[in-house]
């Protein structure tokens, strides 16, 4: 079987060799990425975006409501998040409060897709960067030299976790239609709360799939991706990138605003609060007209230009407070600092999160931040099981306002993400949409910096460019 | 045909693994493991020679993934049996594990050696505005490869073609009012640019992973199954929500819900699209039978070729 050939070809004068992967797989989306080789390190690094929809046009002129089934449509991995996001937009356009039970059953639908998504992503997405499946397409061809380095019987114990983890992201989602409907897409997110009233039937039925999945995540999850980190130690030293965090915080443990994972901004070594005023979106490089450039998504346009020249990619470049940050469950790991779990105390010889110090900005690190948020979510979930009550009402019905706006700022599996509403008679007049891997996936902004996947690559090692491993390595570790 | 099989032997039998041997470790032993009654024995076994001479390449235009997503959800068989013992995934974007040129290049060479045998699975829509810019799959030779071209191209080449979601079989979200990319389903471009390939549309936001299964597995087996006028497979497709809801006797009996919440009663002043909508969700429900959309909510008729413009206000009646 002829190895994996990327797209390798000298560049002019010295040693620099670029090379082209695209597309690049196992992410949701379109993604190509090109990387300039110097010494055996990525010295310059482009992440082009292949794909536009255009969901911010489409929704122009729509009844408000249908937002939280539309826009779900963005990404099938992590459409819960998308109708969190729209509901919470709306919530406040609307001027609802949700009762008890509807925080919490919108918790338990999006806290079980977040163990489903993470645990697709580590083991169907991510994991064959690191060990190999059997020898049969999907899982054939590879790279022919694609630095697998861990021995037969891990290797085998990983394939068969593989596909046990198959199962137990289906079990997720049988918990998340429990009370959303179906999955992918859920019916049961809507403004105002959740449209399904759980019965302790529900409830059970979900607490026993819960169960097994937990299991999974504490017993095979969790110690796996800490295994790793031996015969792939190295990687915990690479990738950091500009080691800045937004975090729009997710999971509302009460009314008052406080979440389970905490809200806040990371910049240059310095924690501070969010403000939304300070997020804008760049266009210089991305298909957009460059009259867009700079806007806060409450001010925010689309319009795209595909023929643009010097553009790159369909994403725009989002900055908070004119700096790139990174999203995603190393993001808000950082910024809430929880202890880690009792397996990673002990394999890491340390308390808290930020006690990794800079290894946890690093490829390795981010798996370890997303396994480690896996089970803190689980921890929730059990919580929140407790606390949800069978037949009390969910559900908040308000009239659509003739004229409001809306902002609803959560996180997805992935990152940070934000949607914006503006209504006028009774209709969507603008939504803006900054979604989680817009936040990683940018290109380069107009003030000349580099998206945060782009800046995480640099001096990431590369010393066969034929098998460049370590970039495919690097981009799925933000889970694009 | 010699060519083909020794193909797909080099691509099995790699460090002398075969199939059939990693299937004995790793998923159990018997052949029926975890298949429902519509996988038969005779059915196994077509499948079986299926495996060896139709592969499946899958491609992803302007989607979500979450048809891909559905289809992992597939509870009999389950999705372990599916790539294993149903298809031969030679190309999916999100679960193979080669990037890049290889994968593409794979991808041709099984078109190539599979010509008018191999399955063509397309997800997501097909963007024709601007020379197909608005949605680039890939890159060979330096040469950015759109939907446009890999569609063009590989659909002429298929067999057969299913459209997998409401997005390529009919355009779907991304060709709702309000789109620039020129987004069309895949029967729409067959049409326009003469390509003749037989179709199977399996629309659903997503569909059901039994639609997606079922019908790979007749048409690997048998063929085209029975399609209705919108080209859709009548065994799924083929009746209407509100007329077999479990609610209707709650309706005949006039009692309607009033809010989202409530647990009882016809959804209709809710904004159901049930009556416009013909899928067999009444009866086989979602996620392992867990729950469906009228008893959670309402339907928004996604398996329909207008959808979403045509369902949407989706919470007002129609």
């Amino acid at each position: 079987m002829a190895g994996c050939k990327p797209q390798a070809s000298p560049a002019g004068a010295g040693k620099k060799i670029k090379v082209a992967i695209d597309p690049v797989t196992r992410i949701e989306g379109h993604l190509k990425v090109e990387v300039e080789v110097k010494d055996g390190v990525v010295a310059d690094a482009k992440i082009f975006g292949g794909m536009f929809r255009g969901f911010e046009q489409i929704l122009i002129g729509r009844d408000p409501r249908d937002a939280t089934q539309i826009t779900q449509r963005i990404c099938g991995v992590c459409p819960t998040a998308h109708a969190n996001a729209s509901a919470l937009a709306l919530d406040d356009a609307f001027n609802v409060k949700l009762t008890d039970n509807g925080r919490i059953a919108r918790n338990l639908i999006l806290g079980a897709n977040y163990l489903q998504s993470h645990i697709l992503h580590f083991y169907h997405l991510a994991a064959l960067d690191y060990v190999n499946g059997p020898d049969v397409a999907p899982f054939i061809p590879r790279y022919a030299k694609n630095d697998v380095r861990v021995p037969k019987d891990i290797n085998d114990v990983a394939v068969g976790q593989y596909l046990e983890a198959l199962e137990m992201r289906k079990i997720c989602h049988e918990m998340v239609a429990l009370l959303g409907g179906k999955m992918p897409h859920v019916q049961g997110v809507v403004v105002g709360g959740t449209t399904e009233i759980p019965t302790r039937e529900a409830l059970n039925a979900y607490a026993k799939r819960f169960k097994i999945v937990k299991k999974f995540v504490m017993e095979k999850y969790v110690p796996i991706v800490y295994l790793l980190a031996g015969p792939y130690g190295d990687l915990l030293k690479t990738g950091g990138g500009y080691k800045n965090c937004v975090s729009w915080g997710v999971f509302p443990m009460d009314n008052k605003g406080n979440t389970l994972l905490k809200r806040g901004v990371f910049t240059d070594g310095k924690d501070a609060k969010v403000d939304p005023a300070l997020i804008k979106e760049y266009v210089k490089y991305s298909y957009f007209d460059n009259a867009t450039t700079g806007l806060n998504p409450s001010k925010g346009q689309t319009k795209p230009d595909p023929n643009k020249k010097g553009a790159y990619s369909f994403i725009k470049a989002p900055r908070y407070n004119g700096r790139p940050h990174e999203g995603g469950p190393l993001a808000r790991m950082w910024v809430t600092n929880p202890e880690l779990s009792k397996i990673g105390q002990e394999k890491l010889g340390v308390k808290n999160l930020r006690d990794i110090g800079d290894a946890a900005f690093s490829i390795l690190g981010r798996h370890v931040a997303r396994a480690e948020e896996t089970a803190m979510v689980a921890d929730a979930v059990e919580q929140w099981l407790s606390e949800a009550k069978p037949g009390k009402e969910t559900f908040v019905p308000a009239p659509i306002p003739n004229s409001a706006e809306g902002l609803g700022m959560t996180e997805a599996p992935r990152g940070a993400l934000l949607h914006y509403v503006d209504i006028k008679d009774k209709k969507i007049a603008n939504y803006q949409i900054t979604s989680a891997t817009i936040w990683n996936a940018n290109p380069m902004d107009d003030m000349g910096q580099r998206g945060p996947m782009e800046q995480a690559l640099i001096g990431v090692p590369v010393p066969d460019p034929e098998n460049p491993v370590n970039v495919g390595r690097l981009i799925r570790s933000f889970d694009p | 045909m010699k060519d083909e099989q020794q193909l797909l032997d080099k691509q099995q039998q790699k460090a002398g693994v075969s199939r059939r041997n990693f299937l004995k470790t790793v998923t159990g032993t018997a052949a029926g493991i975890g298949i429902s009654q519509m996988f038969n024995p005779a059915l196994v076994k077509a499948l079986e020679k299926a495996l060896e001479t139709h592969p499946v390449i899958w491609i992803q235009g302007q989607g979500c993934t979450g048809c891909s997503v559905s289809l992992l959800n597939t509870a009999e068989p389950s999705i372990a049996d599916v790539l294993l013992k149903v298809i031969s995934l030679q190309f999916h974007p999100t679960v193979m594990a080669s990037e890049g040129a290889t994968a593409l290049e794979n991808m041709y060479k099984i078109a190539e050696a599979y010509k008018g045998k191999f399955s063509l699975a397309i997800e997501g829509a097909i963007p024709t505005a601007a020379d197909g810019k608005y949605c680039i799959v890939g890159e060979l030779h330096h040469k950015e490869i759109t939907m446009v071209d890999v569609v063009k191209d590989l659909g002429a080449k298929a067999g057969s073609v299913l459209s997998i979601g409401t997005c390529a079989a009919y355009g779907g979200i991304p060709a709702a009012e309000g789109n620039v990319t020129g987004a069309t389903g895949v029967m729409d471009f067959f049409k326009a640019n003469g390509i003749k390939t037989p179709t199977v549309n399996l629309p659903g936001c997503p569909p059901h992973p039994d639609w997606i299964v079922g019908s790979i597995a007749h048409l690997l087996t048998k063929g085209v199954p029975e399609l209705d006028e919108n080209g859709r497979p009548v065994v799924f497709y083929g009746e209407n929500i509100h007329d077999n809801c479990p609610r209707l006797e709650e309706y005949d009996a006039g009692e309607l819900s009033g809010k989202l919440s409530d647990a009882k009663g016809c959804r209709m002043d809710l904004g159901c699209k049930g009556p416009d909508t013909y899928a067999d969700c009444y009866k086989r429900k979602w996620n392992s039978s867990m729950n469906w959309c009228v008893d959670n909510a309402v339907c928004i008729g996604c398996v329909e070729p207008g959808f979403p413009d045509a369902s949407s206000p989706f919470y007002e009646p129609a």
